[in-house]
């Protein structure tokens, strides 16, 4: 019997969704499929997988990803959906821990990977925001609310970054000293 | 041979690989090597690997390609820069030992 819940985590948010998987994976839901804040989840023994969520340089089809992914698998761990460059991977609970980075600098890299995506579409937004408002305001004054929906989205990708920076600082002071 | 501090995972896997073994095999050589202390998560070990065979310190297996699990080797200069490193720990726990002799524990 299949449950879908929708829900809605930012890219920043996304050890959030992790904490939240899990949580569910311990209540007897498992994560079977995902697409834009759909979550599906079938039942499991409680506490039977725990689940981890990590950010892909490319599209989780494209075939460096696909041969990351096998790794993964190679190792006990199983992929159970994708979404654009996410992948949520789940581990049977008696295979012991479940972490993907094992180091310092590799949680710094997938931090930064992250960030480097909502960086572009944030300026990106607030590109089109000004174009609009100088448009419009020549030509359509009375439209120009739109520009401001551009901006807010500009704004909130700003927010995701200063998020993740903030944990790369933390991670990078701690760097500095060891592993 | 450049003068660099490897990082644990490295160091536990040039030491894994003096026979051919894949990721599953590494992580699990270096788990008992540490007696359990050296957990290896898959994601580090890929980029460790991967780094290591663009340096040439290890290669993969030849012969077996296709879908099967790929194995890797350590290489020449792989066997060199544990042997720099392991001077370079020497000198850590000798300096170490020596100078924290007479402190209290």
């Amino acid at each position: 019997m299949r449950k879908v819940i929708k829900k809605l985590f930012w890219a920043w948010e996304y050890e959030k969704e992790e904490k939240w998987l899990n949580e569910m994976a311990a209540k007897g839901l498992a994560l079977v499929d995902y697409s834009l804040c759909r979550y599906s989840f079938e039942p499991c023994e409680p506490g039977e997988y725990k689940f981890k969520i990590q950010f892909l340089e490319h599209r989780t089809s494209h075939p460096e990803s696909e041969q990351y992914i096998r790794f993964m698998e190679e190792t006990g761990a199983e992929q159970v959906a994708s979404y654009l460059n996410w992948v949520y991977f789940r581990k049977k609970a008696a295979e012991g821990d479940f972490e993907i980075f094992s180091d310092i600098e590799s949680k710094i890299n997938h931090l930064t990977l992250i960030k480097k995506v909502l960086l572009p579409i944030g300026y990106l937004n607030l590109g089109v925001s000004v174009m609009n408002f100088v448009n419009l305001a020549f030509n359509f004054p009375g439209a120009l609310w739109v520009p401001f929906i551009n901006l807010a989205c500009f704004a909130l990708m700003i927010f995701g970054v200063h998020k993740i920076q903030k944990k790369i600082n933390i991670l990078k002071k701690e760097h500095a000293i060891r592993e | 041979m450049e003068n660099i501090a490897l990082t644990e995972a490295v160091f536990y896997i040039l030491l894994s690989l003096d026979e051919p073994l894949h990721g599953y095999g590494i992580m699990q050589n270096a788990e008992k090597l540490s007696n359990g202390r050296v957990r290896l998560a898959a994601g580090t070990l890929y980029g460790a690997i991967n780094t290591l065979l663009e340096k040439g310190w290890i290669t993969f297996v030849p012969g077996d390609s296709g879908d099967r699990k790929k194995e890797y080797v350590i290489t020449e200069s792989g066997r060199k820069a544990v042997f720099a490193e392991i001077d370079r720990l020497r000198e850590l726990v000798e300096n170490g030992e020596k100078l924290t002799g007479g402190w209290n524990k």
